[in-house]
């Protein structure tokens, strides 16, 4: 199979003698550290931790629906079960991977910075995400909660005594960790590029990272107040959620959905992102239609305010707003299958190479146009009376979440970890890692639509026997999914030590951050970088000789 | 209006002056910075007009649905105590604007002066708003606390011309008085905060930290005050004067 | 635009060198009494019958007070574009919060297909 990799002569190469990995040592250096990449590292440990945590929820959730019965946990531990991995994956996993990883570390260099506008304030965000987490952990250990992720009123405000309030307390200070992420790369894309890097020479990496910032400044107070209701009913019972004091349960949907809409484009945009970056280098050719795509970033950031409700389809809105909201999430899919369109376009007459991130990409791309077509299902009324609240709303998000995002994320932690660590992953354990975690997906969710389809509810601890079937298919497709996951951890950790030293270049790929060492310097760059050449230059490339790396060491 | 703005002359030296003991080295110099930071806090005010739009779109929907009982609960509001909070803020908001003026202007003394007098105001409006909550306890107005109608299914003497509401209208004003202390509570937090901030800010201007040309932290601490008097200015209108006429 | 060092190349991360503009205290002085103005004159506009537009009248006056903060108090008139775009984004998001949520619940009464 083609490949592109370089690696430099294995006899003689070392990692450099001064990176941002060597510069200090000590845990207070990695705890107190203002580094942008540091501060990466340390989400990227706690997102991993939280990963386990959600996906050992999830195997739980599979196990039990291995029988129609639904033997294996009591109902009421099934409903922690699905709210637990719901909570975690959404907030503590989804939204913070790609921005607070990828971004955080990626962001600076790709614009030709030192760190991010505000180093202080990144290195709070992580430290509010931890304890946010510890407060969500909190309330798992001590009991759960069992309202699902989407804490529907009045049930969370009235008719369960679990730890509803803990729980929305640790994803209220995570969203501030959020917010303040979202700030800095704002600040940090509009006035810290090198001299040269105009808005539209940008990689479209940071035009996805840009949008998805927008919407982390706007959308996340909203459930911020959200939650502080939820939490201010549960305490004092003043009635702004309850029917019988007058409230109206709708209104906390309302606010709540108003964040989680665009809180799916923050999950997906920057997963986004990484696929313009990974397929342009795999298929040696610039984006096709760079505009298109930039300005699509922005479009889908914009239009992901104005669809919320369809998740309120039956929930009791009145049926003229049910459709001004459905038709607004038809035009939402716009943008985003522009993407898709130049993307394959890129990949026509590229020089195309298998390489794991591209298996990876080939994965998203997939992936995410079935879950982005089902999506468009649920989108109209009719289908969404029926599909509703079944197994196939669960299949449609976790296409575009798991096999879009999470393929993303794979993609871009593979393609990014040479720089990142110095060391090369072994690329054959790569490509099988690929193989299996898109046999696994979708052995583990086609079965959902299908069963979605027939009528299987979702959130219900047992089901009708016709459906066993179905559900053990999926089942047996999660434990093909888990090692799937469970290899890259294992070989990525590996790499750490034993990996083949990258060099500056591995993929040879256009770009910023892969004109300096791997790992990078702290301050990133020796000097300013003054940047004369269009994204995904290729020709540019090409000219350019060895000595403009700047290696140390 | 005439702007009369007055253009300092910012000496070259300063304005790219790298070795300036507050430039943090990921910028390349001071204009850099304080442009940054700036733009930083109005992004942070972004955040603040969404959380506090959520509870304005509560407040819109109850408001249509229950229109004669916000009436009847806006009646018991103390006007003069609004009015005279309202007063007490656009004159903290004055006197905040004019710190900031002495900061660039490097005056020490008017700075404190300012700072001191705006951090009055804020005790001032938080002292009548704990008069009033205070008043709202002991009329039973508080909401799942000891919340009672009974003032509403009566004739309020102040209003003779006004029915009474019936009861299940009348139940409804514990919304209202909900939307009230959560509204005016959350904007007290903020208050809080903003007073803290400047008693912090007061101290360090003492020691000079304003007044040599580095004054990031008032300008953007200006902001966030303004802002919440502007939050206010919105407050006070729907919350007190809601049909004063009847 | 901006002086770089570089003669080619537009830095575009240089600050915009508009001058950092100094508001005098005069202007504050106006824009508070103009303040003290407008809230007499919610005051005495809620006193007046007006059926609906009460409603209407006082948001109207308190646009213009938040306004007169926004531009003078918070130097937004004599910021740069981008701060304006900013702030008028987080309205317009405002705005569609309200508007979209109230498309639901002014529809709810209306007749049942």
């Amino acid at each position: 199979m083609s490949t592109s990799i370089t690696l430099p002569d294995q006899q003689t190469a070392t990692l450099p003698k001064r990176s941002y990995l060597n510069s200090e040592y000590g845990l207070k250096s990695w705890l107190l550290t203002f580094d942008h990449k540091r501060i990466a590292i340390l989400y990227l440990i706690t997102t991993s931790f939280f990963f386990t945590i959600g996906g050992s929820a999830a195997a739980l959730i599979r196990l039990n629906l291995l029988t129609p019965g639904g033997e294996l946990v009591a109902a009421d531990t099934y409903n922690k079960l699905f709210s637990i991995h719901g909570i975690i994956m959404v907030f503590f996993f989804l939204v913070p991977i790609a921005p607070a990883v990828l971004g955080n570390f990626l962001i600076p260099i790709m614009i030709g910075a030192r760190d991010v506008a505000f180093p202080r304030i990144n290195l709070l965000s992580w430290y509010l995400f931890v304890a946010g987490g510890c407060f969500e952990l909190y309330a798992i250990i001590w009991g759960g909660m069992d309202t699902g992720w989407t804490f529907t009123t009045p049930l969370s405000t009235h008719y369960v005594n679990t730890h509803v309030i803990a729980a929305a307390l640790g994803i209220f200070v995570a969203g501030f960790s959020s917010i303040l992420t979202g700030v800095n790369f704002i600040v940090t894309i509009h006035r810290l590029r090198a001299p040269g890097m105009t808005w539209f020479r940008l990689p479209l990496f940071i035009w996805s990272y840009y949008a998805t910032s927008f919407i982390f400044v706007l959308a996340t107070p909203v459930i911020a107040i959200a939650l502080a209701l939820i939490v201010l009913e549960r305490f004092t019972g003043i009635g702004v959620f309850d029917p019988a004091k007058g409230g109206d349960p709708l209104l906390f949907q309302h606010l709540f959905w108003f964040y989680s809409h665009p809180a799916v484009y923050v999950m997906i945009l920057p997963g986004m992102g990484v696929m313009s970056e990974v397929i342009a280098c795999f298929s040696r050719k610039r984006v096709f239609g760079y505009t298109a795509v930039a300005f699509s970033s922005v479009a889908i950031g914009v239009f992901s305010f104005f669809v919320w409700a369809h998740h309120m389809f039956i929930m009791g809105i009145s049926n003229y707003s049910a459709l001004v909201f459905s038709l607004m999430t038809m035009l939402v899919a716009v943008p985003s299958a522009i993407k898709i369109f130049n993307w394959s376009a890129t990949m026509f007459k590229g020089s195309i190479s298998f390489d794991t991130p591209m298996l990876y990409s080939f994965s998203f791309i997939g992936l995410f146009t079935i879950g982005g077509m089902t999506g468009i299902m649920l989108a109209s009324l009719g289908m969404d009376i029926h599909l509703t609240e079944t197994f196939f709303v669960v299949a449609h998000f976790h296409y575009v979440m798991v096999g879009g995002m999470v393929s993303a994320v794979m993609a871009g932690l593979h393609f990014w970890w040479p720089k990142i660590t110095g060391r090369m992953y072994p690329e054959n354990l790569g490509r099988l890692s690929a193989a299996i975690l898109f046999l696994g997906f979708n052995l583990t969710f086609f079965p959902q639509f299908i069963v979605g389809y027939l009528g299987m509810p979702r959130r219900y601890h047992a089901y009708p026997p016709d459906f066993q079937v179905l559900n053990v298919l999926s089942t047996a497709g999660a434990s093909v999914l888990a090692i799937g996951y469970l290899m890259p951890a294992i070989y990525l950790l590996w790499s750490l030590k034993y990996g083949k030293v990258a060099g500056a270049n591995p993929w040879n790929a256009p770009g910023l951050e892969w004109q300096i060492q791997s790992p990078p310097l702290t301050e990133n760059f020796v000097e300013t970088p003054i940047v004369d050449f269009e994204a995904y230059d290729f020709e540019w490339l090409a000219n350019q000789t060895k000595s403009e790396v700047q290696t140390i060491g | 209006m005439d702007s009369q703005t007055v253009i300092v002359p910012q000496s070259h030296a300063e304005l790219e002056h790298e070795h300036s003991p507050h430039l943090h080295h990921h910028f390349a110099n001071m204009g850099q910075q304080r442009e940054a930071s700036n733009f930083g806090m109005w992004l942070f005010l972004l955040t603040e007009i969404m959380f506090f739009g959520g509870m304005f779109t509560a407040y819109l929907i109850y408001r249509n649905w229950y229109y004669p009982a916000f009436v009847a609960g806006s009646h018991y509001m103390k006007m003069w105590a609004g009015t005279l909070n309202t007063v007490v803020l656009i004159c903290s908001s004055f006197t905040m604007a004019m710190g900031v003026y002495s900061a660039e202007m490097r005056n020490r003394k008017n700075l404190i002066r300012y700072l001191s007098l705006t951090l009055i105001l804020g005790f001032v409006f938080l002292g009548i708003k704990a008069y009033e909550w205070h008043n709202e306890w002991v009329e039973h107005h508080v909401p799942g606390l000891n919340f009672s109608i009974n003032d509403f299914t009566h004739v309020d003497a102040r209003y003779p011309t006004d029915k009474p509401l019936k009861v299940d209208m009348a139940e409804k004003t514990q919304i209202y008085f909900s939307l009230y202390f959560l509204l005016t509570g959350v904007h007290a937090l903020h208050m809080v905060v903003g007073v803290s901030i400047i008693i912090f800010l007061i101290f360090t201007a003492w020691g000079g930290a304003y007044t040599t040309g580095h004054m990031n932290l008032i300008e953007n601490f200006g902001l966030y005050w303004h802002f919440v008097d502007i939050v206010w200015i919105f407050l006070f209108p729907l919350l007190y004067l809601i049909s004063r006429h009847q | 635009m901006s002086e770089t060092h570089f003669e080619h190349t537009v830095n575009p991360s240089e600050p915009t060198h508009h001058s950092h503009t100094v508001v005098s205290p005069k202007v504050y002085a106006l824009v508070f009494g103009a303040l003290l103005v407008f809230t007499a004159l919610t005051v005495y506009a809620s006193g007046v019958e007006l059926g609906v537009f009460n409603a209407v009248v006082a948001l109207i006056i308190a646009v213009i007070k938040g306004t007169l903060v926004v531009l003078f108090f918070m130097h937004i008139k004599y910021s740069s574009k981008l701060v304006k775009l900013t702030i008028c984004s987080g309205f317009f998001t405002l705005i569609v919060l309200l508007a979209l949520t109230c498309t639901d619940y002014i529809s709810r009464a209306w007749g049942l297909w």
